[in-house]
């Protein structure tokens, strides 16, 4: 078989990965960044942290199979991507340090100023990620200034971390946390009862106008500052796949509105795929295109692995990702039921 | 200071954080799963207090390991994207594959047995921490496989500027790898054994709840030899595969500058690298080196001084962390032997001096485990990929020395605090004994 398949092959998985990331992560990071918003007490505190306490492990590690995803099929890619962002994801990497521990240190001494510190820690490293990804991910869809010469292996960068900071990377960064916040609100209000339940659904209806009219800027903006649309206008069909991003986020407030939560929060996991897929698909076949010279643009075709790789890969994909779904599935079934305050006072709960 | 050095400065510095808390996990995760089968199967209530106790130290030290292992695994991009370019066809898989295979498995069902005492069955629990071990466990043979490959490079060919997979069994059952996967998981698992043994021997020097701690004590006297003899025969492995493939490294571990036939060993030695000899040589066995590393009195061993001199790695902390390691090793041995026969005696608890004993070697093998990696990875230099690819090609070029002189100020500020952190509630949690209230847990086990 030719190699292109398998480029193509793993370019699509390489979009999945990142959106089941953002899917399954974006609702920890939203229910983290707001629990000091919505949380009243210490019971409600934690009555939030272990709603999110079984999964959030497992759901971070789609970022490291995402990034083995990178290196592994598109080495080149991971090696420029990392390095020439390197400030901005130090810092992304700090606060997803500091992210993990807060939830296992939090409880573990019993004083209100160790409680109080963890819960800012808490507040401030997931809120960071949420812009971090954003502000990164805007500045993938719209270019990094890097000069590439694939025939003397001479790479150069021409940017760094305050550049990044340009109004689109900010746009997408504002789009990412309110996405993140809707998601993280109507997960709330899914995995809690009562009062907490309700204040969360209000919370997320009134996220979601802001949402909306970022969205809106968002998806304006990609136009003049970058070249997303190129895909879409050469082949009208794909413009499926916005559109199903933008129903996917109406239909958030037509079911937050009637209160039904569950598929409220079904439609902001859709929501979040489809964004993602969004840039995903006007990017191909780039995945970190140059904005200074459009011969640097790193490709699936310059920048993959050979085929005895992507082969090996595509087998491993294809027999392992079916089967963490399977147990992914079962483990959230086990953990479905809503955490209750009940559970917490009588001690059920580990955090 | 350059790129260069502080990049290394801090892949080392990251690198031994991260080992801190890697060898208890792979160790006390599968003790833990054995301590909850043995109360499955025997429905005895101690168990269940051992898989609780020594469950929740696991617990506190699992958080670090895994949140230093994000940085293992962006520090390639970050810091060594040259490296990353030119050998991500081959490196870049076993990555990509540990995090799919054995990530998941372990991140997924550890949530499920912190979560799972009242929601699943009590067969079905002790599944979820056997899959969390096995998951863990796996995980160290595909990292190691790696960074065995960095060791000795096999099953590639160099085009298009970058080292290419041409023979992915051959990367994966690198000779080096199985190696180095028995010696490290092993000696993980000595590591806990010891773990478990000092806190045992603080309690019982205090006669708190000495049955609870005599079994744990017992329990891992047993594991602690056997994983102590495997760790020595493997270490024997490891040293003569060295000898084979990576002579300079050789050379330094046993610090030898010329190249003889029939070399001796010297029990005691210093190295003076500025003279390229020894400062002292005394005690020798005649021809005990060439057997060690051959099989072979004969065998011709190659000393340092028949490399150029900047392709030898620094010899003196290679060759002390070798001898240090290797006399751990021995003494693990003997003591967890001791251990296992003392530990059945009648009176055990008032044995002060062993139990002390026991106490003050907790950080051995924690030193014995950081030494290891000195060895392997100094004793590589000046080699990133061994006679492909050198250190110093493999940096990145796009990053700048302050940008990695922050960076490094950051993980030292943060790795610190959060290790004093974490090294306190172990201490804390060790000190105060298992729980004597079961009732939680035994309520909610009822629909075992
Ligand atoms: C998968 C690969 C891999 C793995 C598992 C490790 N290392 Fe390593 N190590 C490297 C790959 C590497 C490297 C990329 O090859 C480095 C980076 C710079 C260098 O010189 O080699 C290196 C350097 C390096 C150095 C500095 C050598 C020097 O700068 O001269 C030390 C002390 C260690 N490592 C120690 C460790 C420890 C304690 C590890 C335990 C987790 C460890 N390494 C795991
Ligand atoms: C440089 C290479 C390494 C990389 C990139 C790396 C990466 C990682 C990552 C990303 C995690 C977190 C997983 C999670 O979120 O659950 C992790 C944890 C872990 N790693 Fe590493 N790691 C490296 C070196 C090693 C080595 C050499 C071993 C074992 C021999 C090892 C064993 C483990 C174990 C057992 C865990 C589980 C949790 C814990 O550490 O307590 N790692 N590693
Ligand atoms: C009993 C005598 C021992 C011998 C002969 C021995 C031998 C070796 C050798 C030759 C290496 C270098 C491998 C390389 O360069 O790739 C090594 C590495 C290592 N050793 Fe040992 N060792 C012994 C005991 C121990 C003990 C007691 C521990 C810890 C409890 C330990 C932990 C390690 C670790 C973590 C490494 C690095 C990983 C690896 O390369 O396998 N060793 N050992």
């Amino acid at each position: 078989m030719d190699i292109s398949i398998f480029q193509i092959t793993w370019f699509v998985l390489w979009g999945v990965l990142w959106a089941a990331y953002f899917m399954l992560d974006g609702f920890v990071l939203g229910t983290g960044f707001l629990s000091g918003i919505i949380a009243k007490n210490d019971t409600e505190k934690r009555v939030l942290i272990n709603s999110i306490g079984p999964v959030w492990d497992g759901n971070e590690v789609w970022l490291l199979t995402a990034g083995g995803a990178t290196f592994a099929a598109f080495p080149t890619t991971y090696a420029l991507m990392f390095s020439n962002l390197y400030s901005a994801l130090i810092l992304l990497l700090f606060s997803l340090i500091v992210r993990g521990v807060s939830f296992e240190f939090r409880g573990k001494i019993d004083n209100d100023i160790w409680r109080g510190s963890w819960d800012k820690a808490m507040m401030v490293s997931s809120f960071l990620p949420a812009l971090l990804f954003g502000v990164a991910f805007g500045n993938i869809f719209k270019g990094i200034p890097m000069r590439n010469d694939f025939v003397n292996l001479q790479f150069t960068f021409e940017g760094g971390l305050i550049g990044l900071l340009n109004p689109y990377g900010l746009v997408t960064g504002i789009l990412f946390v309110l996405l993140f916040a809707v998601h993280g609100a109507l997960y709330i209000s899914t995995k809690t009862v009562g009062d907490l339940s309700s204040r969360a659904l209000a919370l997320a209806n009134k996220i979601w106008p802001a949402l909306l009219v970022v969205a809106v800027v968002f998806l304006a903006f990609t136009y003049p500052a970058t070249k997303l649309y190129d895909n879409y206008l050469n082949a009208p069909v794909l413009i499926i796949v916005p559109i199903i991003a933008v129903v996917s986020l109406i239909l958030i407030k037509v079911f937050a509105a009637k209160g039904e939560k569950g598929k409220a929060f079904t439609f902001s996991c859709l929501t979040i795929v489809f964004v993602v897929f969004t840039g995903v698909t006007g990017l191909f076949p780039n995945l970190l295109p140059s904005n200074i010279d459009p011969a640097s643009n790193l490709n699936i075709y310059n920048s993959s692995s050979s085929l005895i790789t992507l082969k090996l890969m595509t087998v491993v994909a294809l027999i392992v990702v079916p089967i963490v779904i399977a147990y992914k599935i079962w483990v959230y079934r086990i953990f479905r039921a809503p955490v209750t305050e009940e559970q917490i006072e009588a001690n059920q709960h580990p955090y | 200071m350059d790129v260069l050095f502080l990049s290394q400065l801090q892949f080392a510095a990251t690198c031994m954080f991260h080992w801190i808390f890697v060898p208890l996990t792979l160790g006390l995760s599968i003790m833990t799963a054995w301590m909850e089968t043995k109360y499955v199967t025997t429905g005895d209530d101690t168990w269940l207090r051992m898989t609780k106790f020594w469950g929740k130290l696991f617990l506190i030290n699992f958080a670090l390991g895994v949140v230093t292992g994000i940085t293992m695994e962006f520090q390639f991009g970050l810091n060594w994207s040259e490296y990353s370019r030119i050998v991500g066809d081959i490196f870049g898989a076993p990555l990509a594959v540990e995090a799919t295979v054995t990530f998941f498995l372990e991140s997924v069902f550890i949530g499920v047995w912190i979560f799972g005492w009242n929601k699943v069955s009590k067969k079905t629990h002790a599944l979820t921490i056997w899959l969390a071990a096995i998951g863990t466990n796996l995980s160290a043979l595909f990292i190691l496989q790696a960074n065995a490959w960095m060791q000795n490079p096999v099953g590639f060919a160099i085009r298009n500027g970058r080292a290419e997979m041409t023979d992915p069994l051959a990367v994966f059952t690198n000779t080096y790898g199985i190696i180095k996967f028995t010696h490290t998981v092993l000696s993980g698992y000595a590591l806990a054994a010891f773990l478990i043994m000092g806190i045992s021997a603080w309690h019982l020097l205090r006669r708190n709840e000495i049955d609870f701690f005599k079994r744990s004590f017992r329990f891992a006297a047993i594991w602690g030899f056997i994983a102590s003899i495997i760790v020595g025969i493997s270490g024997d492995f490891h040293a003569v595969e060295i000898a084979k493939v990576q002579p300079s490294k050789f050379a330094a571990m046993e610090s030898i500058w010329e190249t003889k036939r029939n070399a001796e060993m010297c029990l005691l030695l210093i190295p003076n690298a500025k003279e390229e000899c020894n400062a002292v040589e005394a005690l020798k066995i005649p021809g005990m080196l060439s057997f060690l590393a051959f099989h072979d009195t004969n065998a011709e061993i190659k000393g340092l001084k028949d490399f150029p001199k900047d392709m030898r790695p620094t010899v003196f902390p290679v060759f002390v962390s070798f001898r240090t390691m290797a006399a751990i090793g021995t003494f693990m041995i003997i003591v967890s032997l001791a251990g296992i026969f003392l530990s059945r005696r009648d009176k055990f608890e008032d044995n002060k001096l062993f139990l002390n004993l026991m106490l003050f070697s907790i950080p051995l093998p924690y030193l014995a485990q950081q030494m290891g990696w000195i060895v392997a990875e100094l004793g590589r230099q000046p080699w990133l990929v061994y006679g492909v690819l050198k250190t110093s090609e493999g940096v990145s070029k796009s990053v700048t020395a302050t940008q990695v002189l922050l960076s490094l100020i950051g993980f030292t500020v943060l790795y610190g605090v959060l290790g004093a952190i974490d090294i306190y509630l172990l201490v804390k949690y060790a000190k105060k004994g298992p729980d004597s209230d079961l009732s939680n847990i035994i309520n909610v086990q009822g629909r075992g």
